[in-house]
C-alpha cells in the first residue's frame, strides 16, 4: 500500500506498538452455563468465542467413533458482521473447513485423547469481530473453554503469529500488517516444554530470516501462556470461593 | 428450538402454576425475565446490539451498504435479515442443522418490517432509481434460553437505533451523477426506529397463555402466536406456531394480552435507549467480559 508504512523510523507499528509487543489481551471463562466449557478472548480488535461441549457420545455415525481414543470434531464459523467487508455465509467455505482442519489437529495433539475412547469432543469457535490473527485467537480461546470443562490436556496450548517487516521481525500481526503483503508465520505451541504443536508460513521469507522469526513467535506464545495462566487462576480462585463459602 | 425433556409431574406443575398465575420463578404470565442491553460492541459495523434475555444471548449486527433499490420500489432502500444459529449455543447446530430454525426467524422479522408505516425505507434512498442504502441485517444466536423470537427483534431494534449511516453527497458533474460519502464519523444519519415492531410470543399453556416462555415452559406448550407489535399497538405482522390448535377466542385474548406487552416493552426499550446513549462516549463497552 503506497504511503503506509508498516513499521516507523523510530520502531513503531501502525497501531503504535513496537516489534516485539504483543496486542491488549482480555479473556474470561465461563461465560455460557450451557455449553460444558466456554471462553471469550479479545486480541487487540479479534473478538472470539469458544465453547466446548463433552466429552460425551457420538453424534451421527457411530462409524467414526474411534476404539482408543476421543474423536475431537471441531467448527470454526466467522459473523458474517465481523469482517470489513460483509461475509455471505458464516461457515462452510474453503477456508473456514482448513481453518476447521488446523483447529482439529492442534486440539488432537493437546488433549489426552486415551482417556476417552469411543467419545467425541466437540469445539465450537465462533469469530465476532475479525482483526487479523483469527487462528490464534480461536486457539487461545479454545484452549481456556476446553480447560472451563474440565477436559485434561498435555499443557495449554498459545498459539501467536509473526512478520518480517524493514528487517525486523515483528509479532502479533493486525489485519492491515497481514494483507500488506508480507510473509506470515502462525505458530501454537505447548509453552513448558517448547513443542511446536502447528506451524504455517504465508508468502516469502528468506531462510536467514527463519530462526529470528520462529523464535520472536515462540517467546510470543510464551507471553500469551502467561497471560491465559493468569486469567485461569483468577477465575479458578473466584469460582472455589463461591463454593468454598459454607466451608470456611 | 432446542428440546429440554420434562416428564410429565412436571409439565403437571408448570400447568398449575400457570393457572394460578404463578410460573416456576415466580413471574407473573405477562412478566419478562432480567433483561440486558448493550449497543455498540462490534466496532466495524454500522450498528451493533447484544441482548441476554436470561439464558438467551442475541448479537446483531447492522451493515450498511450502497446498491441497486428494487425494480419496482426506485425510492425505497432495502433490508435484508439474516439469522445465524451459532454452534455454540448447542451442538445440533453444527453445520447446517440451524438452518431451519434461522430461515423461521428471518422470515417472520422480514414480515414485521415489511409494513410500509413501521419503518421509512424512503430515508435510505440516495439517487431514486439508481443507488440506495441496503442494511443488512445479521442476526447470531449465541445462547438458547427461550424466547428467541423476542430476543432477536428486541436486538434488531436497539441495533437499528445504534446505527449510524455516513451521509452521502450527491454531485451533478458535467451530465454524470458523483455520490461522496462522507468520512467523518459525526456527519451521520440516524433511523426513525420510532415505530418499528417487536415481536412478542404468547404460548399457550393449558387454559391460559404466558409470555416469555423459559425453556421448560416451551415445552409444555402446544401452540405459540407470534405478533409483531409497534409502540402504538399496530400488529404488522402475525403467526401460529405448534402442533396444537387455537380456538378463535383465544387467538383474541393472545392478541391482546400480545398488544399490551408489545406496546410495554416498546416504550421501555426506547426509554432505555435513550438512557443509553446519553451516557455518551463516557460508557465503558462490556461486552462479553462481565
Amino acid at each position: 500500500m503506497a504511503g503506509l508504512e508498516l513499521l516507523s523510523d523510530q520502531g513503531f507499528r501502525i497501531d503504535g506498538r513496537r516489534p516485539h509487543e504483543l496486542r491488549k489481551i482480555q479473556c474470561r471463562l465461563g461465560i455460557f452455563k450451557q455449553a460444558d466449557g466456554s471462553a471469550y478472548i479479545e486480541q487487540g480488535n479479534t473478538k472470539v468465542l469458544a465453547a466446548v461441549y463433552g466429552p460425551h457420545e457420538i453424534r451421527g455415525s457411530r462409524g467414526k467413533a474411534l476404539h482408543d481414543k476421543v474423536l475431537v470434531n471441531c467448527q470454526y464459523s466467522m459473523a458474517t458482521f465481523s469482517t470489513g467487508e460483509r461475509k455471505r455465509r458464516p461457515r462452510g467455505d474453503r477456508k473456514s473447513q482448513e481453518m476447521t482442519m488446523h483447529l482439529k489437529q492442534t486440539f488432537d495433539a493437546a488433549i489426552q485423547t486415551a482417556l476417552y475412547p469411543r467419545s467425541q469432543i466437540d469445539i465450537f469457535v465462533e469469530v465476532l469481530q475479525s482483526d487479523g490473527g483469527n487462528y490464534c485467537a480461536s486457539v487461545n480461546a479454545a484452549t481456556l473453554a476446553v480447560i472451563d470443562a474440565g477436559i485434561p490436556m498435555k499443557d495449554y496450548v498459545c498459539a501467536c503469529s509473526a512478520s518480517f517487516v524493514s528487517d525486523t521481525p515483528i509479532v502479533d500481526i493486525s489485519y492491515l500488517e497481514e494483507s500488506s503483503g508480507g510473509p506470515e508465520l502462525i505458530v501454537a505451541t505447548l509453552p513448558k516444554s517448547e513443542q511446536i504443536v502447528f506451524l504455517e508460513q504465508n508468502s516469502r521469507l528468506h531462510e536467514d530470516n527463519l530462526s529470528k522469526v520462529l523464535d520472536l513467535a515462540v517467546k510470543g506464545t510464551k507471553d500469551v501462556h502467561h497471560v491465559l495462566d493468569q486469567a485461569v487462576r483468577e477465575h479458578v480462585s473466584q469460582v472455589s470461593a463461591f463454593e468454598n463459602t459454607d466451608q470456611s | 428450538m432446542v428440546d429440554v425433556q420434562l416428564s410429565d409431574a412436571e409439565k403437571i406443575y408448570i400447568l398449575h402454576g400457570i393457572q394460578d398465575n404463578c410460573r416456576e420463578d415466580g413471574r407473573s404470565c405477562e412478566d419478562y425475565r432480567h433483561l440486558e442491553i448493550e449497543s455498540n460492541v462490534v466496532s466495524n459495523t454500522t450498528g451493533s446490539a447484544r441482548v441476554r434475555l436470561a439464558n438467551t444471548e442475541i448479537l446483531v449486527g447492522v451493515k450498511a451498504e450502497m446498491g441497486n433499490p428494487a425494480p419496482e420500489k426506485p425510492d425505497k432502500g432495502r433490508l435484508e435479515f439474516f439469522v445465524d444459529c451459532s454452534a455454540n449455543a448447542t451442538p445440533q447446530f453444527e453445520g447446517r442443522g440451524g438452518e431451519e430454525l434461522a430461515t423461521e426467524i428471518s422470515n417472520l422479522l422480514s414480515r414485521s418490517y415489511d409494513c410500509p408505516s413501521c419503518f421509512d425505507l424512503s430515508s435510505l434512498c440516495v439517487l431514486p432509481g439508481q443507488q440506495c442504502w441496503i442494511l443488512y441485517i445479521d442476526v447470531l444466536l449465541l445462547e438458547c434460553g427461550g424466547n428467541l423470537f423476542d430476543a432477536s427483534s428486541i436486538a434488531v431494534k436497539a441495533a437499528l437505533f445504534n446505527t449510524r449511516i455516513p451521509k452521502v453527497t450527491v454531485r451533478e458533474d458535467e451530465g454524470h451523477t458523483e455520490l461522496e460519502i462522507s468520512d467523518d464519523p459525526y456527519d451521520v444519519q440516524r433511523l426513525n426506529v420510532q415505530s418499528v415492531p417487536c415481536i412478542v410470543t404468547l404460548s399457550k399453556i393449558g387454559h391460559s397463555h404466558v409470555v416469555d416462555a423459559s425453556q421448560r415452559e416451551e415445552a409444555c406448550c402446544l401452540a405459540r402466536l407470534m405478533i409483531g407489535v409497534t409502540e402504538k399497538g399496530t400488529i404488522t405482522a402475525m403467526k401460529k406456531e405448534g402442533s396444537g390448535s387455537l380456538d378463535p377466542a383465544s387467538v383474541e385474548d393472545m392478541m391482546e394480552t400480545g398488544k399490551k406487552v408489545g406496546q410495554d416493552i416498546n416504550i421501555s426499550l426506547t426509554c432505555v435507549l435513550k438512557m443509553e446513549e446519553r451516557q455518551g462516549v463516557k460508557r465503558q463497552t462490556i461486552g462479553f467480559l462481565r
